[in-house]
């Protein structure tokens, strides 16, 4: 299974300060130990969210608005994708991270094809729609 | 809140058990020379672990407590069999030279990447057997049990509990040695690790047999495995070849079924749909395969191969040229029959019809391809779109008659069916 693995930021992050020469020679030990076990598919570190865009969807119109967000609880620093047998294997390998602080670190299993059934390809998605749509005209007033 | 608090869960601990035990048991491998023993201890780490670890949680260090405590198991052992007087100081030596706990860690992350590569050339030897080699590998790196490797192969668990024991003895036998081979006498010493992971990968991403569902979890073992090698052995371009064609073959994983289970064929599949993460990977896989300077093996010219479909955004962007020189290569050095015949189609991509023909018409008698239907399956497609309907017919009927593959067989005929009523086929 594929897990992402999200890494919250803080005060330090957000102002743009990386983290101790100690932290960032930890933070690669571990990265490599996830590499060398074929647990790690890909990662990154973001950049504060002075440097981020969000667009707003609002029927036909789109708003852009420019960082900082402070007003967001959960800012994101970090990322990982991970391919592991169980979401019990994902948590051994976090729990070796070198994290402090009370920082929360989320994992979150990605959805395999199998958890949609294996034969719900976007065909069937698309006639499952109209079957809704059906009963929905059906129901009528 | 759950039950994250001090003990820890059946899960927890198996988790755990499958990151360590492969480590675990190279470790114990150097130091006892001895499969069956290292295993023993490493599973008997493991009872131990499943007994206290619900009470006390899991150690901070847990890959060293299982170690101290295998090392603990070898030296009670070797005491008992002292006691019974048989001739076993060879054992307690062996124990002795486990490393002690306080350098355990510095000794343990020193031999890593060797024990586990010399735990794979081991579980890979070519003194076993396919399936001796498999079923070993699977257990002793992808930490899997006897069950679950029967339940991937479809074969009842005593068979392959057998086939485990077996093959530690066979080893134990022949005094394979556990000396991991460098230069030039590591390859061909890898090439068989290679086989095992290609087979390991071949088995879950073609159903040979089988429910679908155990498809992707052997992939995702032999990916994983790929992973480690590469990180292992990264000298070598094959290594670094296969994992790029495994990477690259599993990112169409979710483009080649159809909607009620027919195989989608590569020039028909969605590209929307292949998995671009893995795409990204293979082709960086591939990219250092070609960085390496060394002579492309049959791994890395497939992958290379399968790298000219991945960056194609169309069908009909894809880099015939290329990929008819790649197989010109690959059929010099395989010399295979099926690996022309691919060749023929790359050909009449690249160059039409008649000179795939060309290339088919040299196959004919090829006795390796006597009952293959793809042979006049594919013949019968260049005569097809060379207006040749009559003698393409008959093709397409004998690729029919040979067709294992129902849905396959009333595909052909259909094509057949196409030639007698002069409608021109979808080729």
């Amino acid at each position: 299974m594929r897990v992402m693995v999200f890494v919250p930021g803080d005060q330090n992050s957000e102002a743009g300060k990386l983290p101790s020469q100690e932290l960032i020679a930890k933070m690669m030990k571990f990265n490599e130990e996830l590499v060398k076990a074929g647990v790690m598919l890909a990662g990154d570190g973001l950049t504060p969210t002075s440097k981020a865009k969000r667009v707003r969807f609002s029927g036909p119109q789109r708003t852009v608005v420019d960082g900082p967000f402070a007003e967001s609880k959960e800012i994101i620093a970090g990322y990982w994708i991970w391919q592991v047998r169980s979401m019990d294997e994902a948590v051994e390998w976090l729990k070796r991270a070198p994290f402090d602080g009370g920082v929360e670190v989320t994992i979150r299993p990605a959805f395999e094809p199998e958890d949609f059934g294996k034969e719900l390809t976007p065909e069937l998605c698309a006639r499952g729609e109209r079957l809704r749509a059906e009963v929905e005209r059906q129901r009528g007033p | 809140m759950s039950n994250q608090g001090v003990g820890a869960t059946h899960e927890a601990i198996e988790a755990v058990w499958r990151i360590e035990s492969a480590r675990l048991i190279g470790g114990l491998v150097r130091t006892v020379r001895d499969l069956a023993l290292a295993e023993d201890l490493a599973q008997e780490a493991l009872l131990v672990a499943l007994e206290r670890w619900p009470a006390i949680g899991i150690p901070e260090n847990p890959s060293a407590w299982l170690m101290a405590t295998a090392r603990n198991r070898a030296t009670d052992q070797a005491r008992w069999r002292t006691m019974r007087g048989r001739k076993h100081d060879q054992l307690e030596q062996e124990a002795s030279a486990l490393p002690a706990t306080p350098d355990l860690e510095a000794a343990m992350d020193e031999g890593v990447g060797d024990d586990l590569l010399r735990l794979m050339l081991v579980a890979c030897h070519p003194v076993l057997s396919m399936d001796a080699r498999v079923a070993l590998t699977l257990r002793l790196l992808g930490g899997l049990t006897t069950a679950e490797i029967a339940r991937a192969f479809l074969a009842p668990e005593p068979t392959i509990a057998q086939r485990i024991v077996r093959a530690k003895r066979t080893l134990a036998e022949a005094r394979v040695p556990f000396e991991v081979p460098r230069g030039a006498e590591l390859s061909p010493r890898l090439s068989s690790v290679l086989e095992v992971v290609y087979l390991v990968f071949n088995e879950g991403y073609t159903a040979t047999k089988g429910d679908d569902w155990t498809r992707p979890e052997l992939c995702e073992e032999a990916l994983r495995l790929g992973r480690i090698l590469a990180e292992l052995a990264p000298h070598d371009a094959e290594v670094h070849g296969l994992l790029a064609l495994m990477e690259l073959h599993a990112s169409r994983l979710r483009a080649r079924v159809g909607p009620s289970g027919e195989p989608i064929l590569l020039l028909d599949q969605d590209r929307s749909r292949w998995d671009q993460l893995l795409v990204r990977r293979g082709l960086a896989a591939l990219a250092r395969a070609e960085a390496l300077k060394q002579p492309l093996g049959p791994y890395a010219l497939q992958a290379a191969i399968a790298g000219c479909h991945a960056r194609a955004r169309t069908a009909a962007e894809t880099d015939w040229n290329r990929i008819v020189a790649l197989y010109d290569g690959l059929a010099e050095l395989t010399r295979s029959p099926v690996v022309e015949l691919n060749r023929a189609v790359a050909v009449s991509m690249a160059y039409g019809p008649a000179a795939g023909l060309e290339i088919v018409d040299a196959l004919v008698n090829e006795p390796a391809l006597a009952s293959y239907h793809l042979l006049p399956s594919v013949r019968g497609d260049f005569l097809a779109k060379l207006g040749r309907d009559l003698e393409a017919r008959a093709e397409f009927e004998r690729a029919a008659a040979l067709a294992q593959n129902v849905r396959e067989r009333e595909l052909l005929l259909a094509r057949a069916r196409e030639r007698r009523n002069g409608t021109p086929g979808a080729c």
